[in-house]
């Protein structure tokens, strides 16, 4: 076991950043979701109580009778948010003191780095590169993650759970935006950033990085699998699209039951359209995991190969 | 003894005759003693702290409903400005003379390397504390009406924000940057329709000539023009895209009725009878 390489990536000084999320992710994950269970258990206890519910202040932090409901923003708020600037200060003061940013030789186009990394924060998107072509991981995806994210207001049509923590009332869109950000977001990060090594191919934690590693290329278009060559451009072509929309038909199906089942009152607010992007969105960020079963597992490369595009 | 008559001497002023006088009540346009109004007033006369309502719910102050990441995000948004600015005084965007500046502001400038490190430390941060920052807002639900638009706005920053970081990283002129752009943007070439080896860019004519990644980089290498281009996206363009933005984010987080909690709780009975309106 080599746990120096590990060493080496985790003390980076740009990958110090990261380093420190993986601690405050967990804990800001763990810090709302406790709030959100409280909060839980003062709706569970209110709704069994209907009487109570019309006295009660509703929430769970404390309140007496006759306390105003607002206060001034100066003191009790500026001096909060100038404490913050003063803490903010120390750590980067503290951080610029004991940790150089770094710098490389200057910039040779003829001297390739290998590998050749992106900032951290962006190497979920690097990391996609290895299951999708560029098309897809660096124009398509990131267009549908931020198109996706403008979209939740405007498909979420549950009212509840507006301005405060809860689980209990939004269970449906906080596991999508658990499994979308704390588990494919993230995980592709940390997966780019301490498990790729030269060449991007796969070190675990633990393996030396070998820069003369070769490995056999197992990986074939999934017509292959069906006795299809790549040189029956058509057949392949039509295969992978029947694929392609076979995934998109059966998803969307399955996508449709489950929410029936599920969420059957999202499914009663929502509009056709609302209704047809959820399962869209839904259909394509489950689409990434499985194809990375597909070529991890599988050593599937494409679905669809045509002249001008693959998937 | 008859006293005589003199000029009378000059006397420095105390602490509470300077406040009587012309010079204070022209800057400060309230007292300070610990009244309500004085207290809204500090906040509602001073532009810089007008950002904030006079009053707001007592449980928002509370770190544990917005964990303070909005605003300190701004907070790095502002180091970055301040740090930004004084490195800019030390370097040129120019090829060559790009990467020999930064060595200079490591080693001869006073606090140069400090206030590089400082630069680079809170760009880190500020990705974090963005993250964290829609993490929080999304667990509360403060996307849902009225604040549908300023969610939009929010990812908008997020974009700009992560730009802000990439357009950066060439500027170094180093290995490292060098070749996070060169990968970047190649995947530019990729680009359906508009690039020249995206889907269907062929087709339409598109060459490593005339697509986005020329058009980002200024050519077709990541040369000069590329150094040029990003030094101005990074220091001129994007920090005015992304300070728009953050005024209408402020604006309208005002506008839809100051932060969203902490709410009362909703409760399944709400749903069918009339609210109960409370605290
Ligand atoms: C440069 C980045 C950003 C800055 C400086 C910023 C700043 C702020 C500040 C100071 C607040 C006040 C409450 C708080 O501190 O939590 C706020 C609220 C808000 N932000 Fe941001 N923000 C940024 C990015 C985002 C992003 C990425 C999103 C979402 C995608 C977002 C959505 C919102 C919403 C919806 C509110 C209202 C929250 C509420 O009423 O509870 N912002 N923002």
């Amino acid at each position: 076991m080599d746990w120096h390489q590990l060493m080496i990536i985790t003390t980076a000084p740009d990958n110090v950043p990261i380093v420190i999320m993986l601690f405050l992710m967990p804990f800001y994950t763990w810090y709302g979701l406790k709030q959100s269970f409280a909060n839980d258990r003062l709706i569970e206890k209110l709704e069994a109580d209907p009487e109570l519910a019309k006295t009660h202040h509703r929430k769970t932090q404390p309140w007496v009778k006759g306390w105003d409901s607002t206060v001034h923003v100066w003191p009790y708020l500026l001096k909060i948010e100038f404490l913050a600037a003063i803490i903010v200060t120390l750590i980067l003061v503290v951080w610029s003191i004991f940790l150089d940013a770094p710098l490389e030789e200057p910039a040779n186009p003829n001297l390739t780095m290998n590998p050749s990394k992106a900032p951290w924060y962006f190497l979920g998107l690097q990391e996609m590169l290895v299951y999708f072509d560029p098309w897809i991981a660096g124009v398509v995806l990131p267009g549908i993650i931020l198109g996706g994210l403008m979209a939740i207001p405007y498909i979420d049509v549950n009212p509840r759970g507006n301005g405060y923590y809860t689980y209990k009332q939004r269970k449906f869109s906080i596991w999508m935006f658990f499994i979308g950000f704390l588990v494919l977001w993230l995980v592709l990060i940390v997966v780019g950033t301490f498990i790729r090594g030269p060449g991007w191919m796969w070190f675990w934690p633990g393996e030396t990085w070998d820069h003369h590693r070769i490995v056999h290329e197992l990986n074939r278009n999934l017509h292959e699998f069906f006795g299809i060559k790549d040189s029956e451009v058509l057949k392949a072509a039509g295969f992978g699209a029947t694929v392609v929309g076979a995934y998109f038909a059966v998803g969307g199906f399955a996508c449709d039951r489950l929410f029936r089942k599920f969420a059957p009152e999202m499914v009663k607010k929502q509009n056709v359209a609302q209704y047809a992007t959820t399962i869209a969105l839904t259909v394509m960020m489950f689409g990434l995991p499985i194809k990375m079963l597909l070529r991890l597992g599988f050593t599937v490369k494409y679905v669809m190969v045509t002249p001008w595009f693959n998937i | 003894m008859a006293e005589t008559p003199t000029k009378p001497k000059f006397k420095l002023p105390s602490v509470a005759e300077l406040k009587e006088g012309q010079i204070w009540k022209s800057i400060f346009r309230h007292k300070l003693d610990e009244t309500p109004r004085n207290r809204s007033l500090a906040v509602l006369s001073n532009v810089f702290l007008h950002l904030h309502p006079a009053k707001i719910n007592r449980d928002a102050v509370r770190y544990n409903y917005t964990w303070g990441m909005g605003g300190i995000t701004f907070y790095l948004f502002l180091v970055l400005t301040i740090t930004g600015v004084l490195l800019m005084f030390y370097y040129h965007p120019s090829k060559g003379q790009a990467y020999r500046d930064i060595m200079y502001i490591m080693h001869d400038v006073p606090f140069g390397n400090f206030t590089r490190n400082m630069h680079r430390w809170a760009a880190h941060s500020m990705i974090i504390t963005t993250w964290l920052h829609m993490f929080r807002v999304f667990l509360t639900g403060s996307y849902k009406p009225p604040r549908e638009f300023n969610w939009n706005i929010g990812v908008l920053l997020l974009l700009f924000t992560m730009l802000l970081s990439f357009t950066g990283y060439l500027l170094p002129d180093d290995q490292l940057g060098f070749w996070a752009v060169t990968v970047g943007t190649n995947m530019a070439r990729a680009t359906p329709v508009l690039g020249s080896e995206g889907p269907f860019g062929p087709q339409m004519g598109i060459t490593a000539f005339n697509d986005v990644r020329f058009a980002l980089l200024g050519g077709s290498i990541v040369d000069a023009n590329a150094l040029l281009r990003a030094y101005i996206w990074h220091c001129v363009a994007i920090p005015i895209i992304a300070s728009v933005l953050m005024i209408v984010h402020f604006w309208r987080i005002r506008k839809d009725g100051a932060i969203s909690g902490p709410a009362p709780v909703m409760i399944e009975q709400d749903l069918s009878g009339p609210v109960a309106k409370k605290a």
